[in-house]
């Protein structure tokens, strides 16, 4: 009795230190986010004030909004191209035999898997004769390296996974690929294309190589490239209530965004990974 | 039925086209523009011509020039490699820690689930920003906690001394990337059949010797697999790096040195060519773990 208490106590403690670890970070970023000036020079472990004043200087010193904007049109356009493109080959790869088949699914791993610093030079050149660099669309293209390869692995897993049954019924009405594609796996594969979705819309929202590398002007940033070059107005002191707010502003909207699609976000990444 | 002229096969090849051509026009073609980049003296933005391996190592007038002779590039191979083998080592432990107590029944565990996500889903450029701040050598919450609690009796500047850049790095890093090997391993957890520990209690083996006789045995392969995909995004970590400690060569990594050639500098022949060693070492290392460790990668983990 006393033993399956203590067992009970320890696990209990083990998920409470698991919890301030994963979001003390964030809390602290909140916390100093409402403080500025000399108060930054004091340590505060709770929040003492509300004060949104770094709010509106982030907005004032910096075209953020301008920069929010950048990274949402980035990201969603990516998004519906990645799912588009993956959605097609997944069929192809998923549901049709034909040889070639592996090592087309294994060339993909390999690019979502290599280092990004690889394709940089290559990019760089690319993009400028395109006429695209400092440009949303330039980006676009650059993303695309980092979503469609594990977008096409993803969708390919999910679609192996409906019954055969599904297409061959269609078959034998003589419906073409193209047809059984749409109007058959389409509706299927919406709970899988919102998981997918999702996990490259992070990946998208959270690029910075590319962005910082692709992108000249202030205007042209997205939110990564903005908070990691921000810097105060003498250059020598960082504006940390600033850089903190900054932070808060685009962390809310994933963290709710997560605790929302929690279930499929975690049926995402472990797809595939305990099978097989 | 099976012929290659089969018209499904035919359809097959026309569905995967539009994705063969953007990724060949997006990675493939840059891909070997930049190993060729590595062959030339092209200056950031310009042609350049054809110089061999001189960008890789040349040697005029008994001096060694190019990225194989370069300190810089050897500090960045070993801070890369102790990085990856340390914060992937770091993390795979707590991994599994994690995932044995969200194993465990308890009530509020769906939530502790999606709090333990919040580190991954925060851009990695804002969690080096919130370390950084909680790092900072005189304001920082760090010092503040442990200078407060004894445990140091002055403050430790974290990000700046050679001595504990890396390890700063290594905690970030550590903090943020724990949730995903926990969730694999969690997974991996799940999918055992819960008999097996019901025998194992019965013939009276301890929690210690289930875990190591008979959980670590069944979930190798899910760890193998994990660890495999930590290392190689560890292998060619920069945001991170870039934000939290700049181009401080106690902490550059193999990425962060390549950008810093290639934009920095302007070298786009040096540039390319690490980026080319990059590719090279990350490949050769990728099929030793395979071979050694025999992995079946059957399916990609996220």
């Amino acid at each position: 009795m006393v033993r399956r208490l203590l067992g009970r106590l320890g696990l209990w403690l083990l998920v409470a230190a698991i919890v301030v670890f994963a979001v003390f970070p964030f809390y602290y970023a909140i916390v100093t986010s409402f403080r500025s000036g000399s108060e930054l020079f004091t340590v505060a472990y709770l929040p003492d004030r509300l004060d949104f004043d770094n709010y509106a200087a982030v907005f004032r010193n910096q075209p953020f909004g301008r920069n929010i904007l950048n990274s949402i049109a980035v990201a969603a356009v990516v998004v519906a191209l990645s799912l588009f493109l993956g959605f097609t080959a997944a069929y192809a790869l998923g549901r049709i035999r034909f040889r070639g088949r592996s090592p087309l699914l294994l060339a993909c791993l390999a690019v979502s898997m290599f280092p990004h610093v690889a394709v940089l030079s290559g990019l760089f050149e690319l993009i400028r004769t395109l006429g695209l660099y400092n440009t949303l669309p330039g980006l676009v293209l650059a993303n695309l390296v980092l979503t469609l390869p594990f977008t096409v692995w993803m969708l390919t897993t999910f679609m192996r996974e409906l019954p055969r049954e599904l297409e061959e019924a269609a078959l034998v009405d003589g419906a073409t690929p193209w047809v059984i594609l749409w109007r058959i796996f389409l509706p299927m594969m919406a709970p899988a294309a919102v998981t997918t979705g999702l996990l490259a819309f992070v990946v998208a929202w959270n690029e910075f190589l590319f962005a910082l590398t692709f992108t000249l002007s202030n205007e042209m940033r997205t939110v990564p490239v903005a908070i990691a070059l921000m810097s105060g107005a003498t250059g020598y002191e960082l504006p940390w209530g600033n850089i903190m707010a900054a932070s808060v502003v685009v962390t809310v909207p994933i963290v709710l965004l997560v605790l929302v699609f929690q279930r499929r976000i975690v049926a995402g990444l472990t797809a595939g990974a305990v099978k097989g | 039925m099976s012929g290659p002229g089969r018209p499904e096969v035919r359809s097959a090849w026309l569905l995967l086209a539009p994705m063969l051509v953007v990724l060949a026009l997006v990675a493939g073609w840059p891909l070997l523009r930049t190993v060729w980049f590595g062959f030339t003296d092209a200056r950031l933005g310009g042609a350049g011509s054809f110089v061999g391996f001189d960008n890789y190592l040349a040697n005029y007038d008994g001096e060694w020039f190019g990225v194989l002779a370069d300190r810089l590039w050897w500090q960045s191979v070993r801070n890369t490699l102790w990085f990856t083998v340390v914060s992937v080592s770091i993390e795979t432990v707590l991994g599994m820690v994690v995932a044995l107590v969200l194993d465990a029944a308890f009530r509020g565990r769906g939530l502790v689930r999606a709090v333990i996500l919040i580190p991954w889903a925060i851009p990695t450029v804002v969690s080096a920003r919130m370390w950084n701040w909680m790092l900072h050598d005189q304001f920082g919450i760090l010092n503040d906690a442990l200078l407060r609690l004894g445990l140091i009796s002055s403050p430790i500047a974290w990000t700046a001394d050679p001595d504990t850049a890396l390890w700063a790095v290594v905690i970030v890093d550590v903090w943020k990337t724990t949730p995903f090997m926990a969730l694999l391993i969690l997974a991996g957890l799940q999918m055992l059949p819960r008999e097996i520990f019901e025998a194992a209690r019965i013939d009276g083996a301890g929690p210690l010797t289930v875990f190591f006789r008979v959980t670590l045995p069944l979930i190798r392969q899910v760890v193998m697999v994990a660890m495999i995909f930590r290392a190689l995004d560890a292998l060619r970590v920069f945001d991170l790096i870039y934000v939290l400690t700049a181009n401080s060569a106690a902490t550059m990594s193999m990425s962060v040195y390549a950008r810093l050639q290639l934009i920095d500098f302007q070298e786009a022949g040096i540039g390319s060519a690490a980026a080319t060693l990059i590719f090279v070492v990350v490949s050769v290392l990728t099929v030793l773990y395979i071979a050694l460790g025999r992995v079946r990668l059957g399916e990609r983990p996220w």
